[in-house]
């Protein structure tokens, strides 16, 4: 019994593998062919042929590509990513610094998502070609279709220029910036642990407007596949069973259909995470949200290769272990797809 | 009298012509039965008179810099204003509408070719080909795209053409991955192991018999693909690694006109908004698309 399991386990472990290992090999590639010349930006343009071809060794350049693909691993292994140009630390450092603030606003607008996409899909489901039906679709089309830097404008147009309601650029009022120290690098949680509730409000203030608008294009996904999820549900056999034992249609809905898609929705949830860091990269730039998104553009408008790549490899590895996370969990809570 | 005959469903086509005409009559009415469709049509059909004819819409040159009458709010000679410049925004939109066209056609022609022949390939050979294809398929899916287009702009340098090579790469592994399951689920049907046993070549099963079972779900594909085509390389041209100034790209027309965004909203409203527009639209159609074309999903 436990043999396919673990042979499907192992079959699995590989093919991750693989792909981390073609993952590497790509940002290597990619690495290599931009046309600017690593040399010269180490030594400046008026260095001359010796100290050149000095740096020039130094980097491997003389060696051949899987000689330097496989320093490359090497250094990896070592947690090495190079130094940034930008801040003249190490990349990693670097990338431990800005992912908190990336993943407080990530984390809180799959909240968001979750907590209205979920009931509204699932309403629109048990209203299949009504109006509220056609209603949600709409709305989710509008969620798939905004670009979510432009949306994330109008929102800052309206409700901190116009209105005044929200907090505008940055993570908390600048009169509080650095008051609570950094224990999780999540401002939320560090100002709730110093008991500073000034800051926290201040925090939850910036932190919400760009939340929700990230947010829109995870509510619109999660909506459209729970509102397909309940339509496969309701239209099987248990259904009728249960309606014609005479159970209250809220407890058809909701303990029946909805218990059922519960699986599948967690893995949706999962996936739309990972999603969600794409967005990211515009919305931190139109918030100036310290995150990783930010860091990601503002390296890749000064060149600066060895940031672009951290950064990248750090998304990617995310991507995978979300999408390894979310087939995990089917097997761990759906006990049909067990062997 | 002729033509209703033709309509009805029980009348028999005299030629091969004839029938196909009957189906894509019958195909455009069911797709055109859905109002949100025949919107999405609607704006995708404007857009492509827009682009056409945009030197003969606008009054003004969607280029042509005058400084004294910069910042402009909208008004009946300049419909959605001026900017900093003093270019006429609604100039710039319409000419913009050439470049977000020129974009889609180019990464679909690009992706769906790549998309079909690596997935098709795959599928129908198995073994180490489909291995190793799917996966580099896998690896490129384990990008969000934008994210992957960033760093190949990055390397390539900002833009319009590198732009359109980088939104490809990242388009073309969703493609390939319906046209594997498409075609696995084609590799044992009767008529291909018939023309097998006939002796035709893969290459021209793989042409004449498989593909074109392919191409409805593909289209459906495609067209839904051209509305994140927009959305990312807008994004691209927002960060200003995509078309570069004075090019009026919808996206670093908002991109510039960010600095002026409070007391200038229409500088980013009108082009953040005809993003939106042809998005939504071609997701429309693509819903609508797959309706008619791929009755089996839903």
């Amino acid at each position: 019994m436990i043999r396919p399991g673990l042979r499907a386990a192992g079959q699995r472990a590989a093919s991750v593998v693989l792909t981390l290992l073609g993952l590497l090999l790509l940002t290597f590639v990619i690495g290599r062919v931009m046309p600017l010349d690593p040399v010269l930006s180490i030594v400046g343009p008026d260095a001359d042929k010796s100290t050149y071809d000095q740096v020039f060794r130094q980097l491997g350049l003389d060696r051949p590509m899987t000689v330097q693909f496989a320093y490359y691993l090497r250094d990896l292994l070592h947690g090495d990513l190079g130094k940034a140009l930008l801040t003249g630390h190490e990349v990693v450092d670097d990338l431990v610094r800005v992912l908190p603030a990336t993943i407080e606003l990530a984390t809180m607008a799959i909240l968001l998502g979750t907590c209205v996409g979920i009931p509204l899909g699932v309403y629109a489901a048990t209203r299949r070609g009504q109006l509220a039906d056609h209603a949600v679709r709409v709305i989710s089309l509008f969620g798939y279709s905004t670009p979510v830097f432009w949306f994330g404008m109008m929102g800052l147009l309206v409700f901190y220029a116009w209105l005044g309601w929200a907090g505008g650029a940055g993570r908390v009022d600048l009169a509080f910036d650095g008051v609570v120290p950094t224990r999780t690098g999540l401002l939320l949680v560090d100002s709730a642990i110093a008991g500073d509730w000034e800051v926290f409000r201040s925090a939850l203030k910036f932190l919400i407007l760009p939340a929700c608008i990230l947010g829109l294009h995870s509510m619109a996904y999660i909506s459209r596949m729970t509102r397909s999820f309940m339509l496969a549900q309701l239209s099987q056999e248990y259904i009728t069973t249960a309606r014609v034992k005479g159970l209250s249609e809220r407890g058809v809905v909701w303990h029946h259909a909805f218990r059922n898609i519960l699986v599948q929705l967690l893995t949706i949830v999962a996936l739309a995470y990972g999603g969600l860091l794409e967005g990211a990269v515009l919305i931190e730039t139109v918030f100036a949200w310290p995150g990783f998104g930010q860091y990601l553009t503002s390296s890749l408008l000064l060149g600066d290769m060895n940031a672009v790549m951290g950064c990248v490899l750090v998304v990617g590895v995310i991507f995978i272990t979300l999408n390894l996370l979310s087939d995990a969990l089917y097997h761990v809570l759906d006990p049909r797809t067990r062997p | 009298m002729a033509s209703s005959t033709y309509s009805s469903r029980t009348a028999t086509p005299d030629s091969a012509a004839q029938a196909l005409l009957l189906s894509l009559r019958q195909a455009l009415y069911r797709l055109l039965r859905n109002p949100m469709t025949v919107a999405g049509v609607l704006v995708v059909a404007s857009l492509l008179l827009v682009a056409l004819f945009a030197p003969w819409i606008t009054i003004h040159n969607p280029l042509e810099q005058n400084l004294k009458q910069a910042l402009q709010a909208p008004s009946p000679a300049h419909w959605f204003g001026t900017d900093e410049y003093g270019r006429d925004v609604f100039s710039r939109l319409v000419h913009g509408s050439r470049i977000s066209l020129y974009i889609i056609t180019l990464v679909t022609v690009i992706v769906g070719p790549v998309g079909l022949a690596v997935g098709s390939m795959a599928g129908y050979f198995g073994g180490w080909v489909d291995n190793l294809f799917m996966r580099i398929t896998d690896i490129f899916i384990s990008f969000p795209s934008l994210v992957l287009a960033l760093a190949f702009v990055a390397a390539l340098g900002p833009g319009l053409g590198h732009a359109v090579v980088a939104i490809a790469l990242t388009a073309w592994p969703p493609i390939a991955r319906l046209a594997r399951a498409e075609t696995l689920s084609l590799r044992h049907a009767d008529y291909v192991v018939a023309a097998q046993l006939q002796g035709a070549s893969s290459t021209r099963i793989l042409l004449r018999y498989i593909t074109p079972m392919l191409m409805s779900s593909v289209v459906v594909r495609l067209t839904m693909n051209m509305a994140s085509v927009i959305l990312t390389a807008a994004g691209l041209g927002f960060l200003g690694l995509g078309a570069q100034p004075p090019l009026p790209e919808w996206g670093a027309m908002i991109s510039s006109g960010r600095r002026y965004m409070i007391e200038c909203w229409w500088l980013v409203a009108a082009p953040g908004a005809a993003i939106m527009l042809v998005s939504l639209a071609f997701n429309l159609l693509g819903d609508g698309l797959r309706d008619v074309l791929d009755p089996r999903s839903e």
